[in-house]
């Protein structure tokens, strides 16, 4: 008896001494758009260094509240914070990957990248203007398309989300009635249509309604093989939506002239560029209370920004140009410090 | 001769029965707390939303988180309507699943028919969802809902409850699935209380002649119509609150319109939707609030059932 109880003590003791010397998780949540290359890049890292990142996608707003309450390392938002938002809750935001917010349709007969459309003509369509496929102002832009007499049906987001704002922003910049009826933001007073939980949602929603019309991110838009059409950007020019027209979006993107890193990069200017690109975005205390663990979340990313490149555009996102990354990790020096004011990332 | 009945025994018995009644009222009143406490925390978090939209929330059927502007509306009529179609589909083929149970099927039928019926129940929610959106709503919406439209929906007044676009999700299509995970409930309440139905009375019934229709409708249900009600109850309970199902086919639209094939909004699909997003207080106020009108409607639904139970008591023992 004595003997069995002195085994399992110590063998207790030896599990528990051994749990103990296993590096501690880092935790992030938030943006549902990224978590596929996050999920990607934490276990890239965990092989490389052991440590292991925990990142549960509950959504932007979600992301927020729980940084806002220090209960993970990081969140993560596809929408970025005001700069007044950022300094009353003491955070630091910066982008981390770039997408795109694609519309999708259903029409039998036509091919991705077949049907054009223009940003005003979408806004009419999502404010329930413009009801039928068949349509003069949808018919005079595709001639050569056989359009259906059939009832457009819209499908949007019924839960909160940062491709909602993206695709929001966008019409509120192009739209001046959805900007004064309707106006951006994660979730919205949509005039017209059905909802779908997530991106999945939409997705499945636009497989199986015919006649419909639909946003998803972009890599959802091509996992799912969906219609995409080409819309006509700021220069009067159509795109389709690929890497290389975000990559053309954000390459006239200033991030060292935003204050906080606020760039919404929609409808931005350049032949090529996507109008309805955006980036998502990571947030961190300025004041870090567990600097060693602050330091881990920002060798992560710094990893990320070095080895990850291709991991994402596997995953059909667009990397940061060096050029950014160099703009974030001066401010992370400038900005990120522990109790003492020493800076975490040196 | 007594030896059970020593001092130290009884004291022991005492004892025993002093915890046990204490125990006993320990729970009730923990129940009862519990029950409590949420209604206080419901109407804690939505005082905010009560003091910006006061009364009018509860007609409003606005939903503008932009603009911060919130109504109840329509998400409590999506309830009150995928509810109530439940009902009206899932009491008749309930009482249909029962009677045919107790009274017409053969013996050797009666164990694995109902235990088919019990396995309804034990599936999960977010199943009937799945399949609702990925089975029923291509259905519906390629045969069923055009020939619908067609029919019922050219019926002078009662058919602008059957006009629309055939999408296949909506708050028809949301009730279909609702019946669906309410029979098994409301099913197997009604067999238990109309197997316990004193053979002695319906042997007379039959012997002065009637037949089973007349013995279902006029000895079988009157005796066990307290079990009937509480059984309707208990579907109506899970209807009311079902999330999962219901989000998947309802088609989430914060809009009202007349038609049961439009998408509508129910109160659990709203909250589960938008409530880990919804950023601002009186957004989340405003979620928290349709959640205490969710918990005032069920408790007024209990209220009325008890009320009904009362009304037909009353009849009990008169002359026919």
């Amino acid at each position: 008896m004595n003997r069995y109880l002195s085994r399992s003590t110590a063998v207790l003791a030896g599990a528990l001494i051994a749990g103990a010397a296993v590096a501690a998780e880092l935790t992030g949540a938030g943006a549902t758009f990224p978590y596929p290359i996050y999920a990607k890049w934490a276990e890239a890292y965990k092989a490389k260094s052991g440590h292991s990142l925990n990142y549960q996608s509950i959504g932007s707003g979600g992301g927020i509240r729980q940084i806002q309450n220090k209960t993970v390392d990081f969140g993560a938002s596809d929408l970025p914070l005001t700069v007044e938002e950022l300094q009353k809750s003491g955070l630091i935001q910066f982008p981390t990957v770039i997408g795109g917010a694609v519309p999708v349709v259903n029409l039998p007969g036509v091919k991705p990248g077949e049907l054009k459309l223009t940003g005003a003509l979408i806004g009419d369509i999502y404010l329930g203007k413009v009801k039928k496929w068949d349509d003069p102002a949808v018919a005079d832009l595709n001639p050569g398309v056989k359009l259906p007499a059939q009832d457009i049906t819209v499908v949007h987001r019924s839960d909160g989300s940062g491709t909602t704002f993206i695709w929001s922003n966008y019409l509120s910049k192009i739209s001046p009635e959805w900007k004064q009826r309707v106006g951006e933001g994660s979730a919205v007073n949509w005039p017209a249509g059905v909802g779908g939980k997530g991106n999945e949602g939409v997705a499945s929603y636009v497989q199986r309604i015919s006649g419909s019309i639909g946003y998803v991110e972009y890599a959802y838009a091509l996992q799912n093989k969906l219609t995409y059409p080409q819309v006509k950007n700021r220069d009067g020019k159509f795109v389709a939506p690929n890497i290389e027209s975000f990559r053309a979006a954000a390459a006239g993107a200033q991030w060292d002239k935003a204050p906080g890193m606020y760039l919404i990069l929609t409808d931005q200017a350049g032949a090529n560029s996507w109008p309805i690109t955006g980036a998502t975005f990571i947030l961190m205390h300025k004041a870090q209370e567990r600097p060693e663990r602050g330091l881990e979340v920002l060798k992560f990313f710094g990893w990320a920004y070095a080895e990850g490149d291709k991991m994402a555009t596997d995953l059909d996102y667009v990397p940061l140009p060096d050029a950014v990354v160099k703009t974030i990790q001066s401010a992370w020096k400038n900005q990120v410090k522990d109790t003492t004011g020493k800076p975490v990332w040196q | 001769m007594a030896s059970s009945l020593s001092d130290a025994s009884l004291r022991r018995q005492y004892r025993i029965d002093f915890l046990f009644r204490h125990a006993a009222r320990f729970f009730a009143a923990l129940v009862l707390l519990l029950l409590l406490g949420i209604l206080l925390s419901l109407v804690a978090g939505s005082l905010p939303a009560m003091r910006a939209f006061g009364p009018g929330f509860l007609v409003s059927a606005e939903w503008d988180p932009v603009k911060e502007r919130f109504g109840a509306l329509v998400p409590v009529i999506g309830t009150l309507a995928t509810s109530a179609i439940a009902l009206l589909i899932g009491i008749p083929v309930s009482f249909g699943i029962a009677l045919f149970l107790t009274e017409l099927s053969p013996v050797w039928m009666r164990r694995p028919l109902g235990t088919a019926i019990e396995l309804l129940a034990a599936i999960p929610s977010i199943i009937y969802g799945m399949w609702g959106l990925f089975v029923f709503a291509p259905v519906f919406a390629g045969s069923i809902q055009p020939s619908l439209t067609a029919t019922l929906g050219a019926v002078p007044y009662f058919g602008v409850l059957f006009r629309g676009a055939p999408m296949g999700i909506g708050v028809l299509t949301a009730g279909i699935v609702l019946a669906i995970m309410v029979i098994p409930f409301i099913a197997s309440v009604m067999r238990d209380v109309f197997d316990i139905v004193p053979a002695v009375l319906k042997e007379s019934a039959y012997a002065l002649g009637s037949t089973t229709w007349e013995v279902v409708w006029n000895v079988v249900l009157p005796y066990t119509k307290v079990g009937v009600v509480g059984g309707v109850m208990l579907g109506l309970g899970r209807a009311l609150g079902e999330t999962m199902a219901v989000t998947f086919v309802i088609g989430n639209a914060h809009r009202l319109s007349a038609s049961l094939i439009e998408p509508g909004n129910s109160i659990s699909a709203a909250l589960a939707n938008e409530f880990t997003e919804a950023v601002g207080d009186l957004y989340s106020s405003a979620l928290i609030e349709l959640g205490l009108v969710l918990f005032l409607i069920t408790f007024v639904v209990l209220a009325l059932s008890k009320l009904l139970l009362m009304r037909l008591a009353r009849f009990e023992g008169r002359q026919a």
